[in-house]
């Protein structure tokens, strides 16, 4: 055992610490996001410059294959790279559904030109992509999917709505999944495309979260026309194209940020409780083990995937443990460090509440991390099913025809 | 980054699990559960011809010289498979206070002969129910001799050697070593939760005792000995718990209800996500654990204490629900879920309970920060 790198990595993390020092900030606390400094259009703008210098410095698509501006490089670069930006204010949420979902899905399905006119500008930040897939009644049970894809002549007529887009207001490109055939079994009849997201019919609308943020919108479509030449995979084979993507998500899912342990035990030891010092408190103290123990076993857990991925080893299913466990821990601290507050808990005031009210957000931010992503439920299903091997529940959706399945009670 | 076994090591496990697959199976762990045999004499020799008793112990010293990463890799199969011998007392308890702390005249006498299997050890701390804390410790030495009973004592009934906390002539706790074969000893037999592990009585009444370290040091040095045993029953946890999961997962394929395999249901499957999830972030705790135990990093006490709470809650969750997966089958003597039962609960009470060991982590961590 031993936690160094290899002459390989200890250069590529050289590289990386040194285009950081030149083109990023550092943060200014440990929760400050880019979109927390930057508004809005001011900050995709300064997104974009900064992931134009990303890519001319040949640190950005890493594991892209080389025709295409990569550098074919195995998992363990990503991680390192996300290792040496986590102390840098880095543009998050702009491009990583573009350069680790989409592409990876036109790289697969389109063609050479397509490829050619599409990866190097999104490699750039030119053009931002999002991924048209959930909808208000297919989240979970993705093939459950309704939006109508109808052949006319060259093209296709697209009508439907989509739901929880990250980034579908700002993004100039989407990849979308529909149904082609409702008389055919729901996984049978699906069709993928990719269209322009200036395209006439769009209309995106933002939804405001509960914790009053809006990272997400509703998308819907009406008469929307994708010529045939941008089709994904063959007519009804919409699934097979959709897994491709979804199985590139587990590489692109980062990090939860928001307090953790390291935060509660630092407000364990400065609040004050009826009988002294909340460390003190023998509740408290079995409290803190209990999260901190379950800290460090998905951090000691990303160690050991670092190892595998630093082989050459592809990230397996087992990974969703850490959106797993983290998520809820996320949750369960943000309430608990709360209970310590007392009755000035409720506060939300960032002068008045400890750490800026840093763990009343994440008590209003942490319930959507459990459902984005693959919820705790679905999470539990995949590793069930591809780790431990157990077999698939009992499906009555399977071989009927779509449309006569039952989708609302009656 | 390289946070793993070596091939070799991994071969040593390998070799170890097919070993005790013979020699430790579930008969012969039930010949000692079944009657009053303390312990597998037969499978103490064959691991002691192994050279498992001398992994970590220096070649100096007739071991084998290795580190303490291969003794790692020996306790997982150990706990695996619910082996009963008094393998724990002896090595990761006895030797290693030898290790840490004996002279070399002790070192000379005792642990080539705990490395050759000739020898039984083990650590002698509780005097009966409740936290044995430094304070409670009442059995005294004065002149050379010990007086006071300790009890329970893990292997007390059949070790040849003990290291011994008790309260020297200046009034604080030190380490003895006390030969059991010697004047002024008595034993019994104590009845447990985990007939596969012997526990005795012990009883002094003027029998010889030598300090084992310096003394009135016996509470700092104590700690160091749990932390380094914890870190090795850890590994012995997480190898029951990958074991008791192993067995759920197998019944619930092959057990059918409401005319399906019962590991379709996601109750089921769910359940079994959660032993696996606790097992994994136990395991990952361990083998950080390990690391530091191999290196004797700064690091050891908050990551053996980690380890040991993360693997005594993984254990014990997984002997649990093990038995749940099983229904009524699992509740009979005649199915082997309650040898890990037993044995969770065992090891989570033997080197101290979770609720203490939580309590010391946070300590350490508050040291740590200040």
């Amino acid at each position: 055992m031993d936690f160094s790198d290899t002459p390989e990595e200890a250069g590529f993390r050289n590289e990386a610490r040194a285009f950081l020092e030149r083109h990023a900030e550092p943060k200014r606390g440990a929760f400050e996001t880019w979109q927390s400094r930057y508004p809005d259009r001011e900050g995709l703008e300064r997104a974009k410059d900064f992931q134009r210098k990303r890519a001319e410095a040949g640190l950005a698509g890493l594991h892209w294959p080389k025709a295409y501006g990569g550098r074919e490089a195995s998992a363990i670069f990503q991680v390192i790279l996300a290792q040496e930006e986590a102390r840098y204010l880095v543009p998050r949420g702009y491009f990583e559904i573009g350069l680790g979902m989409c592409m990876p899905t036109l790289f697969a399905y389109a063609t050479e030109e397509q490829r050619r006119r599409y990866a190097p500008a999104a490699l750039r930040g030119d053009e931002v992509w999002c991924q048209l897939f959930s909808e208000p009644g297919a989240g979970s049970d993705l093939a459950g999917l309704r939006t109508r894809a109808v052949r006319d002549g060259d093209a296709w007529v697209i009508n439907g709505q989509k739901i929880w887009t990250s980034g579908a207001h700002w993004a100039d490109h989407a990849i979308l999944v529909t149904r082609s055939d409702p008389k055919a079994p729901k996984h049978k009849g699906l069709t993928f495309f990719f269209l322009s997201m200036k395209s006439p019919g769009i209309e995106t609308r933002r939804i405001k979260q509960i914790s009053g943020q809006s990272h997400f919108n509703e998308v819907y479509l009406t008469d929307v026309r994708i010529p045939d030449s941008q089709r994904l995979g063959g007519v009804g084979q919409g699934w097979g194209v959709a897994i491709t993507t979804l199985m590139n998500e587990r590489l692109t899912s980062g990090e939860l940020r928001g307090p953790d342990f390291e935060e509660l035990f630092s407000l364990a030891r400065s609040v004050e409780l009826e009988d002294g010092p909340a460390i003190a408190n023998a509740a408290v103290r079995e409290r803190l083990a209990d999260y901190y123990v379950r800290t460090q076993g998905v951090r000691w857990s990303r160690f050991r995937t670092m190892t595998a991925l630093s082989r050459g080893d592809t990230p397996g299913p087992e990974n969703a443990i850490g959106k797993l466990v983290n998520a809820a821990k996320a949750q369960d601290i943000a309430s608990f460090a709360m209970d310590l507050l007392d009755m000035g808990g409720v506060v939300t005031d960032k002068d008045f509440a400890p750490m800026r009210a840093a763990f009343q957000e994440s008590l209003l931010s942490s319930p959507g991390s459990r459902i984005a992503a693959g919820t705790d439920e679905i999470l539990k299903n995949i590793i069930a099913e591809r780790v431990l091997g157990l077999p698939q529940d009992i499906r009555v959706d399977r071989e009927a025809p779509f449309d006569q399945l039952p989708a609302s009670r009656r | 980054m390289n946070f793993d076994f070596s091939p070799d090591q991994k071969a040593l496990r390998d070799q170890a699990r097919k070993f005790l697959a013979e020699h430790a199976s579930s008969v012969r762990v039930r010949r000692i559960l079944d009657t009053d045999e303390p312990y597998d004499r037969d499978l103490w020799r064959g691991v002691a011809e192994m050279g498992w008793t001398g992994t970590a112990i220096p070649e100096a010293y007739g071991g084998a010289g290795f580190g303490h990463l291969e003794l790692c890799v020996i306790a997982e199969e150990l706990g695996r498979s619910v082996a009963p011998i008094p393998f724990s007392s002896t090595i990761y308890l006895a030797a290693e206070a030898l290790l840490l702390a004996g002279s070399e005249t002790q070192k000379r006498k005792w642990l080539p002969r705990i490395a050759g299997g000739e020898v039984v050890g083990c650590l002698a701390l509780a005097e009966g129910p409740g936290a044995p804390a430094p304070t409670a410790v009442k059995t005294r030495v004065a002149g050379g001799r010990i007086s006071g009973e300790k009890a329970p004592v893990a292997d007390g009934d059949v070790a040849d050697v003990a290291v011994v906390a008790a309260r020297g002539e200046g009034g604080g706790v030190s380490l003895f070593l006390v030969d059991l074969g010697g004047p002024g000893v008595s034993r019994t037999v104590m009845p447990t939760v985990d007939p596969t592990r012997s526990h005795g009585r012990l009883t002094f009444d003027g029998a010889p005792a030598e300090l084992l370290g310096p003394a009135g040091e016996g509470a700092a040095l104590l700690e160091r000995v749990l932390d380094r045993a914890a870190v090795l029953v850890a590994f012995e946890q997480v190898g029951g718990a990958q074991a008791a999961l192993d067995m759920a997962r197998e019944y619930a394929m092959g057990r059918f209800a409401f005319g399906r395999p019962i590991a379709s249901f996601q109750a089921i499957k769910h359940k079994l996500v959660d032993m696996y999830v606790g097992v994994e972030l136990a395991r990952s705790n361990t083998y950080y654990a390990a690391w530091a135990l191999s290196t004797d990093a700064p690091e050891l006490p908050v990551a053996a204490a980690a380890a040991r709470v993360s693997a005594t809650e993984a254990y014990f969750h997984a002997a649990k629900e093990n038995i749940q997966t099983h229904g009524g089958m699992g509740f009979t003597w005649e199915f082997d879920c309650h040898l890990h039962y037993r044995r969770a609960k065992l090891t989570g009470l033997g080197l101290g309970s979770v609720r203490r060991w939580k309590d010391l982590l946070i300590t350490r961590l508050e040291a740590r920060a200040s």
